[in-house]
């Protein structure tokens, strides 16, 4: 070869020429596939909600199967009857409050800053359910999801997903078996705001105990799921003055 | 086999046994560990290093006569990332259901040591055919290992296979469970990989003595 691998210049040329290519490559394909993958962001969004609300496609042993892409914009406005902002105690209606980003919504909460927190209500066969989003750290990187409650505090469905928990131990909170649980738990323990707990031992494996606040464990993912009751109670500290004003019981 | 000649085959084969990744050069360890508590994680990562490990191997030999040796290493990583961001994103907007079960896999790839290894030993110093044979060779040699530990590991900490029950209820005491059998928790957690691994390097070691390291 005629060139001299081993010189500084060229080091110093190759190592720009090479960020530059790599660099405009990404930033070609980021910004020609951003539509369609924010496309689909939104789409899988409307999913989440609708699951959480127990509108979804799945049979008796079935995995966790969503409204399909191709329809689900129609179900969601046929279901999610009304989006709201929960604004300094005050609630706002907005029809796009499903894009909101709860990460930032939380910081600002945390802050003392204006925090713009989304409320779903859904109807299901004349059964009004509010929808609230999560957003908590599980073991390596940020879990989310969304909560469905009656005005009585009773959980109607869950939906949680994370971004890299291990696979087989804490990324089993998206499995159906995790999140059924949670179906028909109460968030509230006499007049405070409990939760429901993901907890070790509670003797209760099958979840018969409706009234305890807590579902079994996943075996293995300890700090996922101590994540998982983390969000829930987060969530419930900061919508607490809303659900406080559509409590019946 | 007529496709290749034998020098090429070798390049497939010897990693599956003889030079296997993970139990002769114990690279990839970290994910043999993290990700085989079930099979089809196990499958999902085999199949994703499969493509990675061709593909960055090609990659990178095109290009050995032109990267300077200092700087060789970050630019097998920029490789390696580049590589697999393009994958995500173009499964993000194509594909988001199967972008959303590989996107947990993303960082255990570029991080893999058997994918900077293959680059640095074998890629930089041959020819793309070669070094293609040698990345899914090596790859493979990694997944069979992976897929091996992962069957253990959920069968006996789980009792399922796919997530498709194989020994019966364990809450309902059906099956294998009825005669007082019970799953073993600690084949869930990630030490009981390396007792799995042990156990596979100890196999193969008394079957083929040459590979005993002289102490």
């Amino acid at each position: 070869m005629g060139i001299n691998t081993d010189k500084n210049s060229y080091t110093v040329i190759f190592a720009i020429i090479m960020v530059v290519i790599v660099g405009s490559v990404l930033a070609f394909l980021a910004s020609s596939l951003n539509d369609r993958i924010k496309e689909n962001e939104r789409f899988e969004k409307q999913q989440n909600i609708l699951y959480a609300m127990g509108i979804n496609e799945n049979t008796e042993d079935s995995g966790v199967n969503f409204i399909p892409t191709d329809v689900v914009e129609g179900e969601f406005s046929k279901y999610i009857k009304e989006q709201y902002v929960f604004v300094d105690g005050e609630v706002q209606k907005d029809d796009q409050a499903f894009l909101i980003d709860m990460k930032k919504q939380l910081a600002a909460f945390k802050s003392g800053g204006e925090a713009r927190l989304p409320i779903f209500i859904g109807e299901k066969d004349g059964k009004k359910s509010y929808i609230l989003p999560m957003y908590g750290k599980g073991l390596w990187d940020a879990i989310w999801g969304f909560i469905s409650v009656d005005d009585n505090m009773i959980v109607q469905g869950v939906y949680f997903d994370h971004k890299a928990e291990t696979p087989g131990l804490g990324a089993n909170i998206k499995m159906r078996f995790f999140m059924d649980d949670f179906i028909g738990e109460s968030l509230l323990e006499g007049k405070s705001y409990a939760g429901v707990s993901v907890a070790k031992g509670n003797n209760d494996p099958l979840n018969n105990d409706k009234e305890d606040n807590e579902v079994d464990a996943l075996a293995g993912a300890t700090i996922t799921g101590n994540g998982v009751s983390a969000m829930i109670k987060e969530t419930l500290k900061v919508y607490k003055p809303y659900l406080e004003t559509i409590r019946t019981n | 086999m007529a496709l290749l000649s034998k020098k090429d085959a070798n390049l497939i084969l010897d990693p599956l046994a003889d030079n296997n990744p993970i139990t002769i050069q114990v690279l990839g360890i970290c994910s043999a560990l993290a990700i085989t508590a079930e099979l089809k994680a196990s499958l999902v990562m085999a199949i994703s290093v499969i493509f990675v490990l061709g593909v960055g191997n090609v990659v990178i030999s095109l290009m050995r006569n032109v990267i300077p040796s200092k700087i060789r290493i970050i630019v097998q990583l920029i490789v390696v990332a580049t590589l697999v961001i393009i994958v995500d994103q173009v499964l993000k907007a194509f594909a988001y259901e199967l972008s959303k079960t590989l996107s947990v896999f993303v960082g255990l790839i570029i991080t893999n040591c058997i994918i900077m290894g293959r680059f640095e030993a074998f890629a930089l110093g041959n020819g793309p055919w070669k070094s293609f044979l040698d990345g899914i060779g090596n790859a493979l040699g990694y997944g069979v290992i992976l897929i091996i530990v992962g069957f253990f590991r959920e069968l006996l900490g789980s009792g399922t296979l796919f997530g498709i029950p194989v020994l019966g209820d364990p809450i309902a005491k059906t099956g294998l469970y009825a005669t007082g059998y019970e799953n073993n928790g600690f084949m869930i957690i990630p030490p009981a990989a390396l007792i799995v691994v042990g156990i596979i390097i100890w196999v193969q070691r008394s079957r083929n003595k040459a590979l005993i390291e002289e102490a």
